[in-house]
């Protein structure tokens, strides 16, 4: 796991990934590996440190060296190489409003070093395929929540990355223009074989659209692989012939507890809320 | 980045305008009124003439030292995060962020140059003094640009930056010569003012538009190590945004 060799390498290795703000782990010992070429889903409740462990992911927030790979380069020591096969949409909105849907894009573009010939091509491709051509020219601070997210998605396209990172691609959005940004995602992913990690809290998407999921609970893996297999295990061990979802799955990580002998738990089921914040 | 912020600029002009408010104030009143009471010693010429490559120095510092606001404000919305997971060096991103402040304050030099011609001082107009002008401005602004955005890096919140940009501003203006000369400073003070880089930003404006006796030589490689000191520091500081 730890030798380089990038070409046959997994597109994101943790091992043993911890970070803390101050005194708290938010996460706290992330053993993670998601292969080249699938779509990962990061799930959990709220706080359970998604966004964090993208953020190691991602560069933003320093790590040691041998915690995070990416594609086989080592995230401490090799920033630059892991950035360039990055394209990243972060939980909050973040085109610019004082910005056309173009010029956002283009900026992209400019500082992923597409060479100059090929910026406007390819920026019109990307905004092409979000379905925001007719838009484009338009300042983003008038778009709805679900374009400025697909704006975002071509902002992140713009550069062919390799491993499209998406922290709730989806929050916020109406049931359609979830569809919408999930329907992009994979005909680029049909198209260029990139892989994808995304967090979302809407069960039914990662059911649907990811090939593995882990549940994430206190900065930890809890449970992980496909949405069959985690359904699947769960009929089995209550064994009373329900046939529960996904959804079933995440209560039973986050409400009750897979771990035993730990601190004392609350059983009480978790209610979900939806978060709009980082 | 400079790209972008005069797409922005395009976009939206009433910050143009509402800036020159100020300057044309300090211009107008405190420049008469002390062209009139006239005990400032300016070497000759008349006060307001002294005065207005001073403001021309104090309005695009303003502008500059509250840029880091505009990063924080990036951080919030998510924008700067995601410039910084891009292979564009740290330093690249804050050097077009910098001379993109340079960028606005050149707009600001005209506009109080256009002022200051209205209120009868009399500049230079000479094309090449006006490119030199140009030069010192921008790179005062990107020196002051970037310790706004040290100084973001380092106090994080928006709130705290206002606070310490407020409190500087001032200190900077008036430990300067922009608006009097340093020999008629207390020697604690003319410390201070030699060590600032915006008397230096003032000096070669006078030199330039007034042709005063000016140090241009020393003033320019003061503002060009002032401006790639503050590059190195913010795009070090960059990073602690984003966590
Ligand atoms: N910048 C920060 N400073 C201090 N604590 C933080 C910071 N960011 C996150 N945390 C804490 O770290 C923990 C994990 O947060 P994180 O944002 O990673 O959770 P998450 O799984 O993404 O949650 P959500 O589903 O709500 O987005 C939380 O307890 C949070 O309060
Ligand atoms: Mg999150």
């Amino acid at each position: 796991m730890t030798d380089d060799t990038p070409p046959t390498a997994d597109a994101v290795t943790c091992t043993g990934l911890t970070y803390a703000f101050g005194g708290s782990k938010a996460v706290d010992g992330l053993d993670l590996t998601v292969a080249s070429g699938e779509v990962f889903g990061l799930l959990g409740p709220n706080g359970a440190g998604k966004t964090t462990a993208i953020r190691c992911v991602t560069t933003l927030l320093p790590v040691p060296a041998g915690m995070v790979r990416v594609f086989g380069h080592d995230v401490a020591a090799n920033r630059m190489a892991v950035r360039r096969l990055l394209g990243y949409v972060p939980q909050q909105l973040s085109a610019d409003g004082n910005l056309t849907g173009r010029e956002n894009v283009a900026l992209f573009a400019r500082v992923f070093d597409v060479p100059r010939k090929e910026r406007a091509p390819r920026v019109a491709e990307a905004l092409e395929a979000v379905g925001l051509a007719e838009a484009a020219d338009r300042m983003a601070g008038t778009y709805s929540g679900g374009m400025i997210r697909r704006l975002e998605l071509a902002q992140a396209l713009v550069s062919s990355p390799r491993l499209l990172i998406l922290d709730e691609p989806t929050i916020g959005l109406d049931p359609i223009a979830r569809t919408g940004v999930w329907e992009q995602i994979m005909a680029v992913r049909a198209a260029s074989g990139m892989t994808v990690l995304v967090t979302t809290h809407y069960m039914d998407e990662a059911d649907q659209y990811c090939d593995r999921v882990a549940l994430m609970h206190k900065g930890q893996v809890r449970a992980l692989g496909t949405p069959g297999q985690l359904t699947d295990e769960l009929r089995d061990r209550r064994g009373d012939g329900s046939s529960p979802t996904l959804e079933d799955v995440f209560r039973d990580v986050a409400g009750s507890g897979l771990d035993e002998g730990g601190e004392f738990r609350d059983v009480r089921r978790t209610r979900r809320t939806a978060s709009r914040v980082g | 980045m400079c790209v972008v912020e005069l797409q922005k600029l395009r976009h939206d002009r009433t910050e143009l305008y509402t800036r020159a408010i100020q300057p044309a104030l300090w211009l107008v009143i405190f420049g008469e009124t002390f062209n009139r009471i006239n005990v400032i010693p300016t070497g000759g010429i008349p006060y307001r003439d002294y005065l207005a490559p001073g403001i021309i120095a104090q309005s695009t510092m303003f502008i500059a030292i509250f840029y880091g606001i505009h990063i924080i404000w990036e951080r919030d919305s998510g924008v700067l995060t995601k410039l910084l997971v891009t292979p564009t060096p740290r330093a690249a991103l804050v050097a077009g962020k910098a001379f993109a402040a340079g960028v606005k304050a050149i707009v600001q030099a005209m506009v109080v140059l256009v002022i200051a011609a209205l209120l009868g001082v009399t500049l230079s107009w000479n094309p090449l003094r006006l490119l030199g002008m140009i030069v010192v401005v921008v790179l005062g602004s990107a020196f002051f640009a970037c310790l706004s955005v040290t100084i973001a890096g380092i106090a994080r919140t928006r709130d705290r930056l206002m606070g310490i940009g407020q409190a500087i501003t001032m200190p900077l203006f008036f430990a300067s010569n922009a608006l009097y000369p340093t020999a008629s400073m207390p020697d604690w003070l003319r410390v201070i003012s030699a060590i600032n880089p915006l008397s230096y930003e003032v000096d070669a404006l006078r030199g330039l538009l007034l042709g005063t006796p000016a140090n241009l030589p020393l003033d320019f490689a003061v503002l060009v190590v002032a401006a790639a000191l503050g590059i190195t520091a913010a795009s070090a500081l960059l990073g602690r945004l984003a966590r």
